[in-house]
């Protein structure tokens, strides 16, 4: 009988009805009005032109909110939003990267002008990005608004009533009792509600729906994609990210001076900087000893005691690289380390000129270091006023055979190789000079005894390092380890947070959790008996929802025990073959 | 030190010859797929196609809905049935009969590959968790330990779902030959010895991020597969419907002149492919099972991804930078949201939210070759 069912036009729309309002996705309204044909009949002179162009203009900006927020257009976005997401993932960044970003513009010389024309070198901050963007987040405010107000209409309203053919539900299940129908259902009502789903009984039916939950975890997703947006935005806005080398021994309060390097969001004042101070104490790094990956660092640990406030009680902390140090609304991270050569420098007079630990810049990953020391406050042995600069290598493991290469990145073997230099150091000349460097353009290198070659020399730690000519002498000293910490303070990180797991929350209570109805009828059939029928609806086909129609109606035959019907053309009513358990499957498709 | 040294040396020699062996386990097992599918196609199979055939147009002759119907007999029925029916306007073809066809030699050969399968796996297994004992950690320091776990956790979510007696037997075959890709690449290229971890992959974070990561994978991978068999069978049952296969598909062929050089490949591809398509689940079950998978892993990935953006906050000091890793598994994420989309909008369910998710999960396979191999970001680690 079922081969010859109506048409499955008609079933659409049973179904259709009774599905209504399951979800609150917009609908697509495929035949959308022609543009351009809002304003409708123009009244002749200025005022009707008037009329018409508001009415078009209304028109207009109407039909674009209506395709901005549809769900195509928002697949479109999100698509774009991928796609558009994946240059910056290629190209070097500036705000990533900028040295690498440099470096590339300038081995691309044709590239770069159009790159830097598309914005490509900050992708994430570039016009076109934001404006995908923005749209993205335009049409979801405008499709999440009018869903929470569907949903809120929707939880204050009752499920709609049954189909009047239960049998074109796609899950369905019939048997004849000889329980009264108002018996059955009072029995099936009270048996959904048991189960938590929302009932309401017109006529000869019991409606009932469950699992708005979902639509609920939809709703919250979505909202939380905004949140987390906001917060993002915001720390972008008034973060602010310092960062400051300090050699074993140093302190650092936090303020702005104090910084070697400081970046901060548009919206950043200086005194929002949270008032603390540290010290570090020792510094201390491990690396593997064998194997291929011989040299590869294992444990880097900063030991250091800090202040709250101006004047908190010192309290000991070890940074390490996943655990910063965190202090009201700041926290501190280890991100870079290295070697300070101890040096103390004797003028011509023998007077002390220098004493220091001499943060040396590491060039590679076995920590060879470049040093430059810097003597602006010397006199010669006449007494003469002048300048000396040191410029040469630090390395931690020294090997004779290639002494300007360190071998290991820990201190084995820790040798210092300098030249010396007299005369100006061109400190205030009025341009900023790095520590690192060393202008020599108005110095003059030391030469050997021969007068020729640069005199320079290999050190231990305790040598001393004497110039020619009674210039002075250097005295290596000792060795200290140096670290930069990053101090970072980013507002709306717990916003984010809490977005992200409001969103995770969410999404899993909109994909897991099925809505549908449950409809059970009771009627008097016409041997006298009570017809009982049952009939799900799913947004969605799923597996579960036969197993829960079974269930239900296995349940629901205490209260309804099953009897045979009697006359032959009872036997048209759909009652499924007996393995129809599994005849369920096959339609069902996956029995994931 | 050196005793102790010594010990995980060897541990991580055994690790080694179990991943060897595994390998060669999942060569057997390999080739008792191809045997099976070899069978299923000198088989019944043309039967079952006509068999199909016959229904599909039946169908196609305006016979749809499936609800079955039956007089009840006995006097008191013990449980009520329940009755299902398609409503999604899904072609009925029903499933193929799987790999094996109705040859009872392909289905001997299809279990054989099974059980080499779960042996397969137990000596993976033990080779990933040798690996983890010789470096006293996680073993997802470097890709050849992330490959070696990837094709085991693969291989994991394939067994629990036929453990689950999901309809997944037909997976066996690119599923071997994916694994086999795998740990080839693995043991060839992607090789590192044993070692301990750089100081930033020192974190509880790393069990949490990686092996969520990772799970998350295995399980789209397995969705890939069902897209992708989706859109082959999804093209073999519209030219079932229009009667262009077997003889019909002859027919069309002769017909089609030859300069239509693209027309004239799909039809031969068709052709190629039709006997083993035929044999795979309908069109519509492999759909559904592909979109259950990805809207499970969903919610895994975005956990994954705040996952690590926690840490990444704990390491680097701020929770997104816009690193080559994070930036690729953010497009992931996009991707797979955009799947999600399609598949509820009208107009885009079916074909077109299948290359949706083809591209979202290539870009999952790509954030791990591409962006570990051809990008350097904080995410470059020792070795490869
Ligand atoms: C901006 C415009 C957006 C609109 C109009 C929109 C609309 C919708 C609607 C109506 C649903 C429900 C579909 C259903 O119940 O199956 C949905 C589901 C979903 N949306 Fe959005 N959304 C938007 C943006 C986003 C964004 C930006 C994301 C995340 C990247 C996202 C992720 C999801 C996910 C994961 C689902 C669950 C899919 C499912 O239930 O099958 N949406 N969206």
């Amino acid at each position: 009988m079922s081969k010859t069912e109506p048409t499955p036009a008609t079933e659409d729309q049973d179904i259709g009805a009774a599905g209504s309002q399951l979800s609150t996705a917009p609908t697509e309204d495929e035949g959308v009005a022609m543009p351009g044909s809002f304003g409708g009949v123009r009244k002749p002179g200025a005022l009707g032109w008037l009329a018409w162009s508001g009415r078009e203009a209304v028109g207009w900006v109407r039909w674009i909110w209506r395709q901005l927020t549809s769900m195509r257009v928002a697949l479109i976005l999100l698509f774009l939003l991928s796609l558009g997401t994946i240059p910056g993932s290629l190209i070097p960044q500036t705000s990533v990267d900028a040295v690498k970003a440099d470096n590339w513009r300038k081995a691309h010389e044709t590239l770069a002008p159009v790159y830097d024309k598309l914005g490509l070198f900050h992708v994430y901050s570039s016009v076109w990005f934001s404006a995908i963007y923005i749209l993205l987040f335009t049409s979801l405010i405008g499709c999440i608004v009018p869903r929470t107000w569907q949903f809120v209409g929707q939880l204050r309203g009752r499920p709609p009533g049954a189909p009047r053919r239960l049998d074109r539900m796609p899950v369905y299940s019939t048997w004849h009792t000889d329980a009264e129908p108002g018996q059955v259902l009072a029995a099936a009502r009270g048996l959904l509600k048991k189960r938590r789903f929302r009932t309401e009984a017109a006529g000869d039916a019991v409606a009932s729906e469950k699992g708005y939950l979902r639509e609920a975890g939809n709703l919250v997703f979505h909202i939380a994609l905004i949140v987390m947006l906001v917060s993002f935005a915001s720390g972008q806005l008034w973060k602010s990210e310092g960062q400051k080398l300090m050699v074993e021994g140093d302190t650092f309060a936090n303020t702005l001076t104090q910084y070697d390097d400081f970046k901060s969001g548009s919206l950043f004042r200086a005194d929002d900087l949270d008032p603390f101070s540290f010290s570090l104490d020792t510094f201390e790094g491990t690396y593997e000893r064998t194997g291929p990956q011989r040299g590869t660092p294992r444990t880097y640990e900063a030991q250091v005691t800090y202040r709250d406030g101006a004047d908190g009680t010192p309290r000991k902390k070890t940074i390490k690289v996943n655990e910063p140090l965190e202090t009201a609304d700041s926290k501190v991270y280890l991100i870079g380390h290295g070697y300070a050569p101890v040096v103390s420098v004797y003028d011509g007079q023998g007077k002390l000129a220098y004493r220091g630990g001499v943060a040396s810049l590491p060039l590679d990953a076995n920590v060879t270091e470049s040093t430059v020391i810097k003597v602006p406050d010397y006199r010669d042995k006449d007494g003469n006023q002048s300048q000396l600069g040191f410029k040469g290598l630090f390395v931690p493991t020294q090997d004779p055979a290639m002494p300007m290469v360190s071998r290991f990145p820990a201190l084995d073997n820790p040798r210092l190789v300098l030249t010396a230099y007299r005369g100006w150091l061109g400190i205030n000349s009025g341009v900023p000079q790095s520590v690192y460097q060393l202008d020599t353009s108005k110095m003059q290198q030391f030469k050997d005894k021969d007068g020729k070659s640069p005199f320079a020399q290999n050190l231990k730690v305790g040598d001393t390092m004497t110039l020619p000519d009674g210039a002075g002498t250097l005295k290596f000293e000792g060795i200290k380890a140096w670290a930069t910490f990053q101090v970072s303070q980013q507002p709306g990180n717990g916003m984010a947070l809490v977005g992200a797991v409001a969103a995770l929350v969410g999404v899993a209570g909109s994909l897991f959790i099925q809505r549908r109805r449950v409809w059970v009828r009771a009627v008097r059939g016409a041997d006298g008996r009570t017809v009982v029928e049952m009939a799900g609806l799913g947004r969605s086909e799923s597996a579960k929802l036969p197993e829960e129609i079974a269930d239900l109606a296995a349940a629901l035959t205490a209260d309804a025990p099953p009897v045979a019907p009697e006359e032959p053309e009872a036997a048209e009513e759909p009652v499924a073959p007996a393995d129809s358990q599994d005849s369920a499957e096959p339609s069902e498709g996956a029995r994931a | 030190m050196t005793l102790a040294a010594a010990a995980n040396e060897n541990l991580a020699h055994i690790s080694n010859v179990l991943i060897y062996s595994a390998m060669a386990v999942y060569t057997l097992a390999f080739l008792a797929h191809i045997a099976e599918w070899v069978f299923g196609s000198r088989s019944a199979v043309g039967r079952t196609a006509a068999a199909i055939t016959v229904e599909a147009q039946e169908t196609a002759a305006g016979t749809a809905g499936k609800a079955a119907a039956q007089g009840g007999g006995t006097a008191v029925l013990e449980r009520p049935k329940v009755v299902t029916r398609s409503v999604t306007g899904d072609r009925d073809v029903p499933d193929g009969p799987g790999a094996a066809g109705t040859s009872e030699k392909g289905d001997v050969y299809g279990r054989s590959a099974i059980s080499l399968t779960v042996l397969a796996f137990l000596l993976h297994a033990g080779g990933v968790l040798t690996r983890a004992l010789s470096v006293e950690r996680a073993p997802w320091g470097n890709m050849y330990e992330f490959s070696t776990t990837f094709g085991m956790a693969v291989v994991g979510v394939y067994l629990v779902l036929l453990v689950l007696k999901k309809n997944v037997r037909w997976l066996g075959l690119p599923l071997t030959t994916t694994i086999l890709l795998d740990l080839g690449l693995a043991v060839s290229v992607l090789y590192t010895d044993s070692d301990q971890l750089v100081p930033a992959l020192h974190s509880y974070w790393l069990w949490i991020h990686v092996s969520c990561a990772i799970l998350s994978g295995a399980a789209l991978w397995v969705g890939a597969c069902s897209t992708l068999m989706y859109l082959f069978r999804d093209g073999y049952e519209a030219r079932l419907v229009a009667g262009r296969t077997g003889a019909g598909l002859d027919r069309y062929l002769a017909e089609l002149p030859q300069d239509r050089t693209w027309a004239r490949f799909k039809a031969k591809l068709a052709k190629g492919t039709d006997n083993p398509v035929s044999r795979l689940p309908a069109a519509a079950t492999l759909d559904k099972f592909a979109y259950r998978i990805n809207a499970t892993v969903f919610p895994l990935w975005t956990f994954t991804i705040v996952a690590g953006a926690i840490w990444a906050e704990a390491a680097w000091g701020r929770y997104w930078g816009w690193d080559p890793k994070e930036v690729w598994s953010f497009i992931t994420w996009v991707a797979y949201a955009c799947y999600l989309h399609a598949r509820a909008t009208a107009g885009w369910k079916g074909r077109k939210a299948a290359y949706i998710a083809l591209f979202a999960f290539a870009t999952y396979i790509f954030n791990y070759y591409g962006v570990n191999i051809f990008v350097t970001g904080k995410h470059s680690y020792a070795g490869v």
